[in-house]
């Protein structure tokens, strides 16, 4: 009887692991989170079926040996040699074969195939700017072509931060000071989410990125393209604000983590030091570029970096035109 | 001489004394791993920037620190002696002694003073205080930040070791230590070898490797 | 109460001060249990805030900064003032002299010296609640810790620094009590199993907290003096932070646990009336845990940019953890078969250990091993993980052992029924909070976000009610030690029938534990 329940329970979890999906996990977009999920589905199941055991005898012995009388006698089991070794070793055996195939699928995971495709990823707190080698850039949204390997080269301008790309099974912190590395090869177009998982701060869990996977037509388009092309300056400011400011400033007056844009233009801030000035194109500027030198109160001090370097000339001057039209 | 009563959980004094000794070295093996960690943290940054330590390294007086090399090697000849001394009940030379190697950890603090206030007299201060200009290395402050952090942190050691050094004279002199009870004047003793101990390390690391 | 109980170590002195000065080690354990449940009260507040906040997406009713605020208190104060101190400091300082027959712990004013500088340190910490807070996580990683715009920082990094002496000194006291103050005949290998579970967290304690201690001052040091040592604009390096830190805080998990494995060994044999099976290999799994815990850093850094090989390395090594923690539960599990299992309310705990512990085991499996670590790191799965190992691990040892040994530490037997449903409520609200929490770090939810994506609402939702009840448990489970410490019914000096030395004085034990002087002439579980 409890034999049966046992095998049972066996077939199940045998069952289990031939099955194709892999047990809560985000759907796979390449080849090593296939990979990846295999040796996770493994250890799931060599974990499912040991705690099982574990438990179910627990419960047969709880129930099998309960306490009869006060003056029951319990044999003298100190110790058995044979079946201690036994029970050391089989974990063992497992567990480093776990850990060999983890390093089998670490070692694919951390050497990019040479001729991968590179991109210059910086963090900073809340977003992440993508860099091109054609000079072309963006923030938060990075294309890349279906089937092809990608590096992205990892940096940091302020704190650690770390890409995460749940769809590919991967993740590597961005450290100020110096680079590190993460490549994919995503095999299936779509749209999948960029997390930061190291703790940065306030904006932390806004600070969210798309990755675009795109057939390869698409993708050349899409660098070759100037994305401001017959835009106006206030479509241009609307489009960076999507980008680059929205992890902390609304459109309208709300207070985020940083103040609303709407009826700020042309308002009077009062600042920390006692100062106050007129929102105009030279404040937005300074603002924009020198975030620390006016704050307005009740804010706290040094929690926006700068945007120096990372905005055009021209997004600067669209967002000053963006922030004109938007109203409370 | 007033024979002392060894605490109630211990069978006697010599059991009171083993465990006691015991303590002070558990404590003093937690001193050593503490300045492990800036000895580890120094040789990581010493390898990464050796020409800013070897410049650093020039502002410091290595006869300066040889003398107090010296002095701490022979405050602990004189501590040594104090305890031998109250082991032997006599506790006239045992005080000499003590007080001996109280002025000793003075010499040392005044030697160190004088070495400090020339850094800062050039502006070598650490961190972000650092006001030298005249340096070849760009992150020539993080040396002093590390020689401050370290021999303050020494120093500091050497003035808490004076001040228990204080408090076993004082006991010394009312005569409560002997042949049979001398536990504080031996914890201290052990105290004092190891903070010698550590110099012994920071004067090469700091002053001839550079 | 106690004159039904005769003269002991709670009636033989009077008054508030007679607690605040006393050099008795069962007194200090008492005064470490007061404050740390008034500490663990506070952590639950803050995460009961946490849930809250969590309950739905979006912005509830925190803000993201005091979100972050109220997430590093939560673990700040769980970690240095709760668990940490836990286990060593309430039932080592009460059970470590009784069971090897000792009248005190070695040096009784430096152990009343540990809990005035456990209470300054968290004093220290919890004043920066009236600066502007902190908001860097317990973990105070650099460089945000030290350019953090929080000024409360350096309190609460300080307040750590305070207590981990309180935490030196406390496991030199109870290394240098092992070594010297045995019973007659007790010999290393005839200590309880508790004992050496307290011996192997002692050396954690002496070797592991000073590096963290000189780590935080020189975090402090940063914020104060900018010495450049984790700033990378200055040429330091930050993720050597990180190997300073883990080369503490990984240590400390096993800190935490292994005197709660202790605690289980005892009562696993005490409620099963049978030796323990495998004493010497739990011993040795013991000191191995310790030891192999001090080598294990680097997997809290798989993917910090630490080389390619140290982390192969540390994954290894980290396989050697696992070992002797399933050699633990397979004894544990073996002592039960054919033993007299008697089904009472530290025993459920115990039984409970078992169950979340192995959870919380096998779910290391997925963070050791390479390459399904760099899916599972910084995600809600490791949160899981380390409260399914931590929470587990100590919490449900924690109330295995303060039931167990109630009836010595006050005389009086605890409510059976009450206690077994306060064990429902924690047992059943634990695994409804933190199993949901596997499956979101699965989904790919990453840890310390104030917000989320709306596919993780549900189990989000779930994980809010459990934490409901698992706090709703333990304000049950100590109103139940509360009522049975003033009008629980008289226990007797051995109600369990067990054989360790702290069952043969009487309950409670006088002021110098034992009348007469102990004499042991076997090993510690002597059933058969």
């Amino acid at each position: 009887m409890f034999r049966l329940f046992f095998i049972s329970i066996f077939s199940l979890f045998s069952q289990l692991a031939y099955s194709k999906k892999s047990v809560f996990m985000p759907p796979e977009a390449s080849v090593y989170a296939r990979d990846a999920d295999q040796l996770y589905s493994f250890i799931l199941n060599v974990s499912a079926v040991a705690f099982v055991l574990i438990i179910l005898i627990i419960a047969y012995f709880g129930i099998k040996y309960r306490r009869k009388t006060l003056n029951d006698k319990t044999p003298n089991m100190s110790h058995n040699f044979a079946l201690e070794v036994v029970w050391t070793i089989i974990p063992a055996l497992i567990f480093f074969f776990m850990f060999g195939w983890g390093w089998k699928l670490w070692n694919q995971a951390r050497h990019s195939p040479n001729g991968a495709l590179e991109i210059f990823a910086e963090g900073q707190k809340w977003s992440w700017s993508f860099n091109y080698k054609s000079g072309r850039t963006s923030t938060n949204v990075v294309y890349v072509p279906v089937n092809k390997p990608v590096k992205f080269i990892l940096s940091s301008k302020d704190v650690i931060h770390s890409l995460f790309l749940p769809a590919f099974r991967k993740k590597q912190d961005a450290v100020p000071g110096r680079y590190t590395s993460l490549w994919i090869q995503p095999n299936k177009e779509g749209e999948y989410y960029i997390f930061c998982a190291e703790f940065c701060g306030t904006g932390h869990s806004e600070m969210i990125a798309k990755l675009k996977v795109v057939s390869f037509k698409e993708y050349a388009k899409w660098l070759s393209n100037d994305p401001y092309k017959g835009l106006s300056l206030s479509a241009i400011g609307k489009k960076t604000f999507k980008t680059s400011c929205v992890a902390c400033h609304s459109s309208d007056s709300t207070r985020k983590i940083g103040p609303g844009f709407g009826g700020l233009w042309g308002s009077t801030k009062q600042f920390t030091n006692n100062k106050s000035a007129l929102v105009d194109e030279t404040y937005i500027r300074e603002s924009i570029l020198n975030p620390n030198a006016k704050i307005v109160k009740g804010f706290p001090k040094g929690v926006m970096p700068t945007f120096k370097g990372q905005l055009s000339e021209k997004q600067i001057r669209g967002l000053v035109e963006y922030i004109k039209d938007l109203k409370e | 001489m007033t024979m002392r009563k060894h605490a109630h959980h211990f069978k006697d004094g010599d059991h009171e004394f083993s465990a006691s000794k015991m303590g002070v070295w558990l404590f003093l093996c937690t001193e050593i791993v503490m300045f492990g960690v800036l000895f580890v943290a120094y040789f990581l940054y010493h390898n990464q920037y050796p020409e800013t330590f070897a410049e650093g390294a020039k502002f410091l007086d290595w006869r300066l620190g040889a003398l107090n090399t010296v002095v701490l090697l022979f405050s602990s000849f004189t501590m040594a002696l104090g305890i031998h001394f109250c082991q032997k009940n006599d506790s006239k030379k045992a005080v000499l002694n003590l007080a001996l190697t109280l002025i000793l950890g003075a010499v040392f603090m005044i030697v160190k003073y004088y070495e400090y206030s020339h850094k800062f007299h050039l502006g070598l201060y650490p961190g972000k205080f650092f006001s030298y200009e005249a340096a070849e290395s760009v992150n020539l402050a993080m040396y002093f930040s590390f020689y401050f952090l370290m021999t303050g942190l020494h120093g500091l050691h050497i003035l808490i070791g004076m001040g228990v050094i204080t408090w076993v004279l004082i006991r010394a002199r009312r005569g409560e230590f002997n042949s049979k009870y001398y536990t504080p004047v031996e914890g201290v003793g052990l105290f004092w070898h190891v903070i010698d101990l550590i110099w012994i390390y920071l004067f090469p690391l700091l002053y001839l490797v550079g | 109460m106690s004159d039904l109980l005769g003269k002991n170590y709670i009636n033989c002195e009077k008054g508030l001060w007679s607690w605040l000065t006393t050099l008795d080690h069962k007194r200090i354990g008492i005064m470490y249990l007061i404050a740390i449940v008034f500490f663990a009260f506070l952590g639950a507040v803050f995460s009961l805030i946490l849930r809250y906040e969590l309950f739905s997406a979006g912005k509830d009713f925190l803000t993201a900064l005091q979100y972050n605020k109220v997430m590093t208190y939560h673990g700040a104060i769980m970690t240095f003032m709760v668990l940490v101190p836990g286990i060593p400091a309430v039932l080592g300082n009460i059970l470590l002299p009784l069971q090897i027959g000792a009248k005190d712990v070695a040096f009784p004013r430096l152990n009343l010296l540990s809990w005035y500088l456990l209470i300054l340190g968290a004093a220290i910490a919890i004043i920066s609640l009236f600066t502007t807070g902190v908001d860097t996580g317990w973990t105070f990683y650099a460089p945000y810790s030290t350019g953090s715009a929080q000024s409360g920082t350096i309190f609460v990094v300080l307040g750590a620094f305070v207590m981990g002496l309180a935490s030196i000194l406390t496991g030199l006291n109870f290394i240098a009590t092992i070594h010297q103050l045995r019973a007659k005949g007790m010999t290393f290998m005839r200590m309880p199993l508790f004992v050496w579970g307290l011996y192997a967290t002692s050396i954690i304690q002496i070797v592991a907290t000073p590096v963290v201690g000189i780590t935080l001052l020189l975090l402090v040091a940063e914020r104060v003096l900018g010495v450049g040592v984790f700033d990378p604009k200055l040429g330091g390096d930050p993720i050597l932070f990180q190997h300073f830190f883990w080369f503490y805080s990984h240590p400390v998990v096993y800190l935490m646990v292994l005197p709660g494995m202790g605690v289980i060994s005892e009562v696993v044999t005490a409620f099963s009336k049978k030796v323990i099976f495998g004493y010497k290999a739990i011993v040795y799994a013991s000191v191995a845990i310790a030891g192999v815990g001090f080598l294990v850093w680097g997997h809290h850094m798989f993917v910090s940019g630490q080389s390619d090989w140290a982390g192969v390395l540390f994954s290894f090594i980290t396989m050697f953890v696992g070992i002797p923690t399933a050699v633990k539960i397979f004894n544990w599990m073996t002592t039960l078969y054919k033993g007299s299992i008697e089904f009472r309310t530290p025993l459920l705990f115990a039984l409970g250990f078992l169950f979340v512990f192995a959870i919380g085991g096998l779910t290391g499996l997925f963070l050791a091993t390479l390459s399904t670590d760099m899916h599972f790191h910084d995600t809600y799965f490791v949160v899981a993980h380390f409260h399914y190992t931590m929470v587990g691990g100590a919490v449900m040892a924690v109330f295995a052992g303060l039931f167990y040994w109630w009836p010595k530490i006050c005389g009086r037997m605890y409510n059976e029924l009450q206690g077994q449903i306060g064990f429902a409520f924690v047992f059943i609200g634990f695994n409804v909070t933190f199993f949901p929490q596997f499956i979101l770090g699965a989904m790919g939810m990453p840890r310390r976000y104030f917000d989320y994506l709306p596919e993780f609402e549900h189990l989000h939702a779930v994980s809010t009610v459990g934490s409901t009840i698992v706090n709703t448990g333990m304000v049950i489970l100590f109103v139940v030690l509360y009522r049975a410490w003033k009008y629980g019914e008289i226990a007797g000096d051995n109600p369990w029938n067990a054989t360790t030395l702290e069952w043969q004085t009487t309950s409670p034990p006088p002021h110098e534990n034992f009348t007469k002087e102990m004499k042991v002439t076997g090993g510690p579980y002597d059933y058969a």
